[in-house]
């Protein structure tokens, strides 16, 4: 970006001036020997235009909303309106987690995202023996369209957004949610929000997969193709490195096994015969922030870079839309501490700067408490305040990509992209993202990260304030929200209810149609959405799917 | 000692984040032991056969979604139903303060929370296996 | 707890036990096998091995379980890798027989290479006694195809399985000459992938060309996962086993693997004796005087033994 005389001149006084320092360093010697960002890629005393010498503006970085999209993919950013503010949440029985979201709507929250409990995502019904001690436990327990009904009292559909974190058993609960809507007299058109639907990521890092790899990437693709026709506001996927980040994985590795992902879902939806720009535009992501604000910063703006052009030269996307990233980004769960929780607060205002900074369009902020249970309401207005503070007090929303233009954050960007691409490289050699995970080759770089990060925090080579370094002597923390063990006992009954009113030939007619469906190569969407329709639980529904899919089994390599 | 000591790692429960478990299961073995690692989703009838036929001296369980207060217990249980009293059983994952005297009453010999460094967990199996 | 008894009823804790004791070398181990030995032989002894990553845990997996349709009572040892550095391991091949473990007809044990000296095979041959003994109608040993204490491991066996995969290229030339001797059966799991068939032809061709055994072992091609053709992989084990029975040289066979073992228990009894006779002072005044060349390593290993009891050292209380 600078002439190359000029940019040879700032090189050489740059040299020069950091031989000076070194010479000093005997008598004034650094902190450590090598500096490194959280990622562990090494920091230099100071950047200069030399740093990022070969970049070019227009090429690299152009301007807000076009392309590449590195300074990110609307024109006016947060000077238009704020990112969606959408804390996860979701527990014990719908009419409580219905209670959550009036709540937290009513405190000026402008999305809902809805945390399911685990025998949901794994497609087990509450009465299931599997499903015993963890009804209601991580999330809100959903058997059957009755639930989603009481989910979703009193909140128009046509009027939020809704985030729905279900992976395996997506296109069930994507049918609930229609069938809702159709009560409420809303059509399927006017529905917007996202599912994570993201189940190369289960397979990794997150653990809550049914289905073996095919038969769930048709599901994938089916809906994919369902939406673009009849939910076409809807995001499909939330492409999702939060959880490879939460694993262990560092920044470089969270792009590049994300974008991995992205390219095995665009190859199946391509290979399933659909154009393209048809639903390109409606994948999204969705992202970590960690504590190293700007190798965060970076990490966004070169995610969005690399995807682009992926887009466009690999898979040559016609509409803009197709190649740009928006994500949706969470806190990280992992950098908040059991010990003296209060400085959860700090940490999570930093990563909420990162994500502000780095261009997302909706973010959760952690509570506090979380690294001890569910949050409580008091610790999930706080987290929803951090993110009103940083909008409308911190002044980093005023202008589009505030940090464009620093040689560090520019540095960092391009050595980003740069690793994340040699990733994708590799993983195109092994066969692409699905055998690089059936080898269990991603789940092992992984591994090797989260384990060379736990020894350096022992070895307090990395500090963690208050729990390697700083500690104090504390006692329990109190008011932990807790989950009346009782949940599962009244998902029973409701299902006992629900097994004895509904018309279980009708039941039994549409699981039925759907075995048939499955069998063959039609889409399921429809067949989903009919026996959701006649009260047909998740359990049901799932217990079809495995019998004609079978079940997915865990590779270890350790 | 000059036997390795056997170590089951077991996942009760539904929920996947295996971090934790996983890298336990790493510094175990790097500090000589032999882990039996049994992977996600594991039924305590499962852990508690593992323990049996491993003849493990330690079973080290690990849970995040706040099931352990009924699921840890019921593994104790089960083991002593089987008459397997002399192997130390311990926890681990996302559990409040409040939670872990009655796990401790109930025969988990240790919990530990995030935060614990793997060589405390290595130097309290050390010192506390029963065989 | 009465091992013995235990074991002699079938107690899986009994069994698990003294698997322990043989693995740490400890004599109580040898002398219930030693009791028991008459009634040992009434298992199958069936060896899987291959590269890493073939697939070898789901095929025994496929395997078990057809065999628990049958109603046959079944033993898996699995065998993994011990770290070099640590002497620690990570044995993970229950997680892919999750739902076998709870079957009151499977027994699963996973073991250590822990390296040192034919240690493994020793424990491993124990663990195949004690598990005959326990009363298993059919013992896996699962491992690694590679090193040489694999190789005799699946030297136990009545029948190896040979597991491979698609692709393997060139592998397969560089492996051939280890597997070609040791293999009975040959599979190539995961044969929905690409390259199954030639791969399985590429087998065949070699099988071919090897004329050292009358037997020709079959290739077949599976997928474990799917549980595609495991019951034809049964089937090939099964024709192997009358191939032993009625073509006699089954005896031979046994012969064979007794003789092995003795000339093992000698190594290791060898061994043993020196070991506990503290002659490692002795071993380290010979290394000084080999560095010096005051001797050769030949004549230091011939005084070593001489001045080693090596009878009256192994004892068991009989």
């Amino acid at each position: 970006m600078f002439d190359k005389q000029k940019a040879a001149e700032i090189k050489a006084a740059a040299e020069k001036w950091d031989n000076g320092v070194k010479s000093k360093l005997e008598r004034q010697p650094e902190r450590k020997l090598t500096f490194r960002t959280s990622s562990g890629m090494e920091i230099k005393r100071m950047y200069t235009p030399a740093d990022i010498e070969g970049m070019d503006f227009n090429a690299d970085l152009s301007n807000p909303a076009q392309y590449p999209y590195t300074r990110g993919v609307q024109p006016t950013m947060y000077r238009g309106r704020f990112w969606t503010m959408r804390q996860y949440a979701g527990f014990a029985t719908a009419e409580e987690s219905n209670n959550r979201y009036k709540y937290l709507l009513e405190q000026g929250q402008t999305g809902l995202s809805v945390a399911f409990d685990l025998p949901t995502q794994i497609g087990y019904d509450s009465d299931h023996d599997l499903s015993e001690g963890e009804v209601g436990k991580v999330g809100v327990a959903i058997d059957s369209l009755k639930d989603m009904e009481t989910l979703f009292d009193g909140i128009p559909l046509d009027k939020v957004t809704t985030s729905m974190t279900i992976n395996a058993p997506a296109a069930v609960l994507l049918a609930m949610y229609i069938a809702v809507a159709e009560k409420q007299g809303v059509s399927a058109e006017q529905l917007s929000g996202t599912i994570q639907n993201d189940i190369l990521k289960e397979y990794i890092a997150r653990g809550t997969y049914i289905f073996p790899v095919v038969p769930s990437m048709r599901l994938i693709t089916n809906i994919f193709e369902y939406c673009s026709k009849s939910v076409p506001k809807w995001n499909t996927i939330s492409i999702s490195g939060y959880h490879i980040r939460e694993a262990g994985s560092t920044a470089a590795q969270e792009v590049a096994f994300t974008l991995a992902d992205g390219i095995a879902y665009v190859e199946a939806a391509i290979k399933a015969g659909l154009d393209v720009d048809d639903f390109a535009p409606r994948l999204s992501f969705f992202f970590n922030a960690h504590n190293d604000l700007l190798e965060e910063v970076s990490k966004y703006r070169a995610a969005r870079r690399l995807w682009a052009k992926i887009m466009k030269e690999r898979f040559q996307a016609k509409d803009p839309k197709s190649m740009m990233l928006r994500f949706h980004t969470q806190t990280g769960g992992s950098t908040l501490t059991a010990q003296q929780p209060d400085n959860n607060i700090i940490r999570v205002t930093i990563q909420t700067l990162a994500a502000v900074m780095g261009g997302t369009q909706s973010l959760h902020t952690n509570s506090k408490d979380e690294a001890l249970a569910l949050p409580t309401e008091d610790a999930v207005r706080v987290a929803l305040r951090t993110q009103q503070i940083v909008a409308y007090e911190s002044g980093v929303t005023e202008t589009v990509d505030p940090l464009a233009g620093s040689y560090y954050v520019e540095a960092m960007t391009n050595d980003i992209e740069a690793r994340a691409m040699e990733y994708i490289n590799k993983i195109d050699d092994i066969g692409g993202a699905v055998k690089a995970i059936e080898r269990g080759y991603i789940q092992k770089e992984i591994q090797d990260s989260a384990y060379k990060y736990q020894m350096e925090i022992e070895s307090n080579e990395r500090i963690v304030v208050g729990m390697n370094k700083f500690q104090i002597q504390e006692g329990s923390p109190k008011g932990l929200l807790r989950v009346d063990p009782a949940v599962g006992e009244l998902q029973k009954q409701k299902l006992e209810t629900l097994r004895n009113e509904r018309d279980n030939n009708k039941v039994n007619a549409a699981l039925e149609a759907l075995k048939k469906a499955a069998q063959t190569d039609e889409n399921l969407m429809p067949f989903i959405i009919d026996a959701v329709r006649t009260y047909a639980t998740l359990g049901e529904i799932c217990g079809i799917l495995r019998e004609v899919f079978g079940e997915y089994q865990q590779s270890v390599i350790l | 000692m000059d036997r390795p000591i056997r170590v089951v790692v077991a996942k009760p429960g539904l929920d996947g984040h295996d971090r934790g478990a996983k890298v336990v299961a790493r510094a175990l073995r790097d500090a000589g032991m032999e882990v039996i690692y049994t992977g996600l989703r594991q039924t305590p009838e499962q852990i508690v056969e593992a323990v049996i036929q491993e003849d493990a001296d330690c079973l080290a369980m690990s849970i995040l979604s706040g099931a352990h207060n009924h699921l840890f217990p019921k593994v104790v249980n089960m083991l002593k139903e089987r008459g397997v009293e002399d192997v130390l059983v311990v926890g681990g994952g996302v559990i409040p303060e409040d939670d872990i005297p009655g796990l401790l009453e109930a025969g988990i010999a240790a919990i530990f929370t995030p935060g614990t460094p793997t060589s405390l967990t290595i130097d309290f199996i050390t010192q506390n296996i029963k065989k | 707890m009465d091992i013995k008894a235990g074991l002699l009823k079938g107690d899986k804790r009994a069994a698990a036990r003294l698997i322990t004791l043989a693995e740490n070398g400890d004599e109580e181990a040898v002398r219930i096998i030693r009791e028991c030995y008459h009634l040992t032989g009434k298992a199958r002894i069936i060896g899987i091995t291959g590269p890493p990553g073939a697939g070898k845990s789901t095929v025994t997996d496929r395997l078990a379980k057809l065999l628990r349709m049958q109603d046959k009572k079944v033993s898996i040892i699995a065998v993994d890798p011990t770290s070099p550095f640590t002497g620690g391991a990570i044995l993970g091949d229950r997680v892919r027989m999750n739902d076998l473990s709870t079957d009151p007809g499977v027994f699963i044990r996973s073991m250590g290479t822990r390296g040192a000296l034919g240690g493994l095979s020793k424990a491993a041959h124990d663990a195949v006694r004690i598990l005959d003994i326990f009363g298993s109608d059919y013992i896996f040993i699962e491992t690694v195809g590679v090193g040489q204490s694999e190789v005799d491991i699946v030297k136990l066996a009545d029948t190896v399985v040979m597991v491979m995969v698609p692709g393997l290229g060139d592998d397969i030339q560089a492996i051939k000459a280890g597997i070609m001797e040791i293999g009975d059966v040959f599979s190539v799991n995961k044969s929905d992938r690409e390259g199954a068939e030639r791969t399985a032809v590429e087998l065949e061709m070699m099988l071919d060309f090897n004329k050292s055994s009358d037997f020709r072992p079959e290739v077949i091609n599976i997928v474990a996962r799917d549980n595609q053709n495991v019951d034809k992989l049964l089937e090939a084990i099964e024709k192997h086993w009358e191939y032993l029975c009625t073509k006699s040289n089954y005896q031979d066979r046994k012969r064979n693997s007794i003789h092995t073992e003795i000339i093992s228990l000698i190594n290791q009894y060898i061994i043993t004796s020196i070991q506990k006779n503290n002659h490692s002072n002795l071993i380290q005044s010979m290394v000084e005087k080999v560095l010096k060349k005051e001797l050769d390593p030949y004549s230091a290993a011939i005084e070593i033994l001489q001045s080693v009891p090596i009878i009256t050292t192994v004892q068991h209380d009989n």
